[in-house]
């Protein structure tokens, strides 16, 4: 076998999911953008934590604890170190979406005013639009949406001409959940920064699938959620600029965020425990350490690799159907593993019912997208997202699904 | 196998709606939609005199599955009297759809359950009775199967 290419029924035997039936059939699982598998080693983290040393950390001078703290805060040098951060600067949240609350209320709600502009664009999923949206409801701030083309790209001169405006923050996905355009955030982040604008970048579907370097691009902030990165539920990631960071007043208060309490304030705690408000999600966080070493130990490229293979092929296989619509760029270099279509005029949650008949995961509906799916005109696509554990074979399946669900409404 | 659903009487009803279009001046409009799939509906009604259904229209776009459903409901509900629509049950429906055995996932029924949705809370505020947001729950389908 050669070594740069990654061999998912191999990589299979890690996730015990895969070893269920679904309605007797294998499970083919077509959702890796909503949310991804666990392989065994995150699994196997989170319980011998539970069994093994289970504590809440920090100030806790017992053995248990003192394991405890160890792991957490190992775990976040191996996530600071796979997007090449300091330690000071990854905060942990909840999930992505946490993590752009995060940036929009405790850095908007200072810095913004009536007649400043928020930059967004029209492929964000409604984690990087509605909190702008409050805050542009409390400062008065306007928020400006870079246009996409047809291609499902960012059209270069509504660039330059929203930049114009002079914002002071500009926010953006690296990788469309819907239509896995990839963006050249370095490229859009080096333009934000030279009119003085704060960039923030969605990285949700990004950090999983590709190597995501945040020193690279050169961002402010980054946020994404471990459990599209085959890690639990439960535990997200918020990348800030240290001297950002510092400037910024906490997001949620409580314990562990502070460093002296008295009645009338408080005194913050050092970064990055300044925003890490309340009890942690422990086992998730160590959880999350160890699908960091998972990607690791298979590497984020040759990963990248078999996503752009497997892509290929299904863009390929795909376009073979007639009266498929498949949404968004042919070009693999500027393509994620998600590819969102249309079949004729059946309606994606029928599609989605009959392909679950055959074991497939496919999501079908608005992707937390609205404003995106108004702009390619329709109400819902069906959408099939791919990672490391998916084969040729489960495209293959996803054709022969599709085939039935023509056959069914006698296309 | 709930690709059973798509038989040739629901598709029939899909791809060629009953009752398909609005009505000017009728005394019911109501229009509710399932955010999860953007499936939205606008239901008419118009009564005679007697207070009998002459007229009931809808218009929207959804998935076969809600469009035959709200297709057959049309149907069942034209001529019938204000007293039949408040009693007309979700089961009423399913049974007509012939779905109330087929195992479909709960996401799905909702699905079949959006034009009942819309029939429900026209009805009851065109007899001055506002639906608390615990009644209007009620009649999605979760809560009912609960029950039962
Ligand atoms: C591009 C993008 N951003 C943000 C999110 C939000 O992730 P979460 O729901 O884990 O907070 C998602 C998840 O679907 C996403 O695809």
């Amino acid at each position: 076998m050669c070594p740069d290419l990654l061999d998912p029924e191999i990589i299979k035997q890690d996730f015990p999911i895969f070893k269920r039936r679904v309605y007797g059939k294998r499970l083919i699982y077509l959702d890796n953008a909503a949310t991804t598998q666990k392989p065994r080693q995150v699994i196997e983290a989170m319980r011998e934590f539970y069994q093994d040393y289970n504590a809440n950390i920090h100030r806790g001078v017992y053995r248990l604890s003192v394991e405890a703290t160890e792991a957490f805060e190992n775990a976040r040098k191996k996530v600071a170190k796979f997007i090449n951060a300091k330690e000071s600067e990854i905060i942990f949240t909840k999930n992505a979406t946490e993590a752009l609350n995060l940036v929009a209320y405790s850095w908007g709600l200072n810095n913004l005013r009536e007649g400043d502009h928020i930059l967004l664009t029209e492929m964000e999923h409604h984690s990087n639009i509605v909190p702008w949206q409050l805050i542009s409801k409390y400062t008065k701030a306007k928020i400006d949406y870079i246009s996409i083309d047809k291609e499902g790209l960012l059209v270069d001169d509504e660039v330059d001409r929203l930049m114009e405006k002079r914002p002071k923050i500009v926010s953006i996905t690296h990788v469309s959940n819907v239509l896995g355009t990839i963006n050249n955030v370095k490229k859009i982040v080096e333009h934000a920064h030279k009119i003085g604008a704060i960039t923030v970048v969605d990285a949700a579907q990004s950090v999983p699938h590709m190597q995501v370097d945040v020193q690279e691009i050169g961002c402010d902030f980054l946020a994404f959620s471990g459990h599209k990165a085959l890690g639990p539920l439960g535990v997200g990631v918020l990348y800030g600029k240290r001297d950002l960071l510092e400037d910024m007043n906490p997001f949620l208060g409580g314990g562990d965020m502070i460093s002296r309490v008295w009645l009338e304030n408080s005194e913050w705690n050092e970064l990055p425990w300044k925003f890490e408000a309340g009890t942690s999600s422990i086992a998730d966080v160590i959880g999350l350490g160890a699908a960091v070493d998972y990607l690791n130990s298979i590497g984020i490229s040759r990963i990248r690799k078999h996503e752009i293979k497997l892509t290929k092929y299904a863009l390929e296989t795909l376009s073979e159907i007639s009266d498929l619509k498949i949404y968004g760029t042919n070009n693999l270099e500027q393509r994620g593993a998600v590819i969102s279509f249309n079949l004729a005029n059946i309606h994606p949650h029928d599609l989605a019912t009959i392909l679950d008949e055959e074991g497939i995961a496919l999501r079908a509906g608005h992707h937390c997208a609205m404003p995106l799916m108004n702009k390619l005109g329709v109400a819902a696509t069906a959408r099939a997202s791919f990672y490391l554990y998916n084969a040729e074979s489960d495209v293959d399946a996803l054709v022969e699904g599709l085939n039935k669900a023509r056959r069914i409404f006698k296309l | 196998m709930s690709s059973e659903i798509y038989r040739d009487m629901i598709l029939d009803y899909y791809r060629h709606p009953r009752n398909y279009g609005s009505i000017e001046d009728a005394e019911i409009k109501v229009q509710e939609s399932n955010p999860l799939c953007g499936d939205d509906i606008e239901l008419y009604i118009k009564f005679d005199e007697e207070k009998n259904v002459k007229d009931i229209k809808f218009k929207g776009r959804g998935c076969a599955i809600s469009v035959a459903s709200a297709s057959l409901m049309t149907e069942l509900l034209k001529g019938k009297k204000l007293d039949d629509l408040l009693s007309f049950s979700k089961k009423d429906l399913l049974e007509a759809l012939g779905i109330e055995t087929l195992g479909l996932n709960p996401v799905r029924i909702k699905c079949a359950l959006l034009p009942y949705k819309a029939l429900k809370i026209g009805v009851y505020s065109h007899i001055g009775k506002k639906l608390s947001e615990e009644e209007k729950h009620i009649l999605d389908y979760e809560s009912e199967s609960q029950q039962d």
